[in-house]
């Protein structure tokens, strides 16, 4: 891996150093994890740039620490994150609960890999959707990111940490085996083209400081921990000063503002590819790598005569509905494609209705194999 | 230094307004262990901006709501975690972590085994009542063995942990042990453990009349304060005293304090050492 200064030039990275390098470059200046396949090379990366920007690297007992850790530092002020895969994700959800309740921007990189429980170590799988939007108990919302090459990990990467600042939230960056390892050649961003967003602090007497206030679009100024303006968070319900609460309006409240505070701004959230999606009468959904697969068969379909296109969500949560929707109108024909049984599937199924007309396909493989294209094209072959 | 009469110390530290009355039950130990605490605060003079107080789930892990610093109520058992991000973030900080018996050494066991290993500078007070007061009085791992606890109604028959020996065993560079009716002692015991640089374990050795106390027959909250004062003995007298007199009786005082290195400061010179390419390549030869 080279250093960032001669970024013109190609470089050949794979998808998690991409993500550590943008991590470096989000002002992340925190990391606590705990070493797992297949995202290890993002802590180990992590540990040896960190201390150079006077950054912090630990790594912990296990997820359930490293989660608490980057919590910490986060509400101490340090931007933060971990990197994990199935096993360690599982164990980080108590606390990326705590993360959603208590409004803490962090950044959680799952590299999926095949479960359930140990279940394929080193092979691709995209089990983990449901998870990354349902894994913590009780209702909340949670932004999730979807790359599909390594320069995208790295842009996303970096969108993961300015949207966990800006809606105090965090944000799971969603990453497919194939794509931590690959290795492609790609151009950085310059550093001028990135927009870095920076936690706005309060410039109130402390008095006057509310952790949790109201405001229309839901950003507010944010206090860290340490610098004079003394508060409380906790992880029980709790009122706009942070204080436990468990009056029903100030609860409701609560409740509202998590998941209104996502879903308010889903037009700033969400983010799809559409690719060839003009005349398309067969749609492709299909996210991560298995999209690529899908550009590949669209591509090849499209020089047959066919007209079928692909709807790619680099955003996966909040779901994108309206996109969705919109696809299951204008398609007759819609190919699920996804490594597991069924994830996307069922969200696809929930937003269908009767009035769409559309029909709905499934192609899955939860084998430890990506989808290839000619599997693709044969399933295309067979709904036209 | 003298001091002013306690009442006035905490009014000094509690956030009045807004959080009494408080949760606990009357007669628990666990308000006397805050009260020690605001006054080893008091006494070293630290700002309350630069206090952290972290904790976990369960009656001793609600303290610090109570106290005008910075303060953190976390998940059960991970409260050093989160603790271990804020020290290394602020690494000025004074950060303290307040967690009970079980939430300290059973499903937090392995996060206070480690931290004492790193000997990251946090002060972990426990406040050990041998019980889960919280969920209504399950068995820990300190409720002593032959004693009742919900899930435990024929009697506990697992070994205890010694709170004490497990962090001194983990490498921690101070450790001390007392108990709520020793309030003069735990708040100089605090004191001490919040100016050490490096893990300070305190275990606080409290009652909770209500549950442990009740199932067990242990008598009021003032039998069981008596019971702390005539069944523990100070550590300094402990090479004075006849056999007989020790036997049965727990140690109190500080039964380890030395100076070894402190994780964020190790971080600190790793930082300057990076930062520095020839100090960095002459610390790689040393390994
Ligand atoms: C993950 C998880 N498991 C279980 C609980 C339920 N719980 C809450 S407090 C507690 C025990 C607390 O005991 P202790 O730490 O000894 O504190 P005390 O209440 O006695 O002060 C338990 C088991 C929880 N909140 N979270
Ligand atoms: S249950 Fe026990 S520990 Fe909890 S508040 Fe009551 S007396 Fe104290």
């Amino acid at each position: 891996m080279k250093k960032n200064d001669d970024k013109k030039a190609p470089q050949l990275l794979q998808g998690n150093e991409a993500i550590a390098l943008a991590a470096i470059e989000a002002k992340i200046r925190f990391f606590a994890g705990y070493p797992i396949t297949p995202s290890s090379e993002i802590a180990e990366l992590m540990s040896r740039e960190l201390p150079k920007y006077e950054g912090k690297f630990i790594q912990m007992e296990d997820e359930l620490s490293s989660m608490g850790a980057i919590i910490g530092a986060s509400i101490a002020g340090l931007k933060s994150m971990t990197a994990t895969s199935g096993p360690g994700f599982s164990l980080m959800q108590e606390n990326i609960g705590f993360a959603c309740i208590a409004e803490v921007p962090c950044l959680i990189v799952n590299v999926m890999r095949g479960g359930p429980s140990t279940g394929l170590p080193t092979s691709p799988s995209q089990g983990d959707i449901m998870q990354a939007r349902w894994g913590t108990h009780g209702d909340h919302s949670i932004i999730a990111l979807y790359p599909d090459s390594v320069l995208e990990s790295y842009e996303l990467t970096i969108r993961a940490v300015n949207l966990s600042e800006k809606y105090r939230t965090p944000v799971i960056l969603l990453l497919d085996e194939v794509i931590a390892h690959m290795r492609e050649s790609v151009i950085l961003p310059q550093k001028e083209e990135l927009n870095i967003i920076e936690r706005v602090k309060p410039d109130i007497p402390p008095e006057w400081y509310v952790h949790y206030k109201d405001s229309p679009d839901y950003i507010t100024p944010v206090a860290n921990f340490g610098e004079g303006y003394r508060f409380h968070i906790t992880s029980l319900a709790h009122d706009k000063y942070g204080f436990p609460t468990r009056k029903i309006d100030e609860v409701k409240t609560m409740m509202d503002r998590l998941r209104n505070k996502i879903y308010d701004n889903l037009y700033d959230i969400i983010q799809i590819e559409s690719y060839k999606m003009q005349d398309a009468e067969i749609a492709i959904f299909a996210a991560g790598v298995v999209a690529r697969s899908a550009k590949e068969a669209v591509r090849i379909a499209r020089k047959q005569g066919i007209k079928v296109g692909l709807i790619r969500p680099l955003t996966i949560w909040p779901f994108p509905d309206y996109d969705v929707q919109r696809m299951l109108e204008k398609c007759k024909d819609i190919i699920i494609a996804e490594l597991n049984q069924g994830q996307l599937y069922h969200e696809i199924e929930r937003v269908w209705s009767e009035r769409t007309k559309s029909r709905l396909h499934k192609l899955q493989r939860y084998d430890g194999l990506i989808l290839s294209s000619e599997q693709i094209l044969s399933k295309i072959a067979e709904v036209k | 230094m003298r001091e002013q009469i306690p009442q006035k110390i905490i009014h000094k530290y509690l956030r009045q307004k807004k959080h009494f009355p408080h949760v606990w039950c009357s007669g628990c130990g666990i308000g006397i262990v805050l009260g020690d605490i605001i006054r080893a605060i008091n006494l070293l003079d630290i700002k309350k901006d630069d206090i952290a107080m972290v904790s976990g789930i369960g009656c001793s892990s609600r303290m610090p709501v109570y106290i005008d610093v910075n303060t953190l109520h976390t998940t059960h058992g991970r409260a050093i975690t989160f603790a271990t991000g804020i020290k290394l973030a602020k690494p000025n900080m004074k950060v303290i972590v307040i967690t009970g018996d079980g939430d300290g050494t059973a499903i937090g066991g392995n996060h206070f085994i480690h931290a004492a290993r790193r000997n990251i500078d946090l002060t972990v007070i426990l406040i050990n009542n041998n019980i889960y007061g919280m969920t209504g009085g399950q068995a820990s791992p300190t409720t002593p063995v032959g004693d009742i606890a919900t899930t435990a109604p024929y009697g506990v028959i697992e070994r205890n942990f010694d709170i004490c020996e497990l962090a001194i065993a983990a490498g921690a560079s101070f450790v001390a042990r007392t108990t709520a009716f020793h309030t003069i002692e735990a708040k100089k015991i605090i004191a001490k453990a919040i100016s050490k640089q490096g893990l300070a374990l305190v275990e606080i050795i409290t009652q909770c009349p209500v549950i442990y106390g009740r199932f067990n027959k242990k008598g009021s909250a003032v039998d069981m304060l008596k019971w702390q004062r005539d069944n523990t003995i100070p550590v300094e007298s402990i090479s004075k005293m006849p056999e007989e007199k020790k036997k049965g009786k727990i140690v109190r005082g500080i039964l380890v304090n030395k100076d070894i290195p402190e994780y964020t400061k190790e971080y600190e010179k790793l930082i300057e050492n990076v930062s520095k390419p020839q100090n960095y390549t002459k610390t790689h030869k040393k390994i």
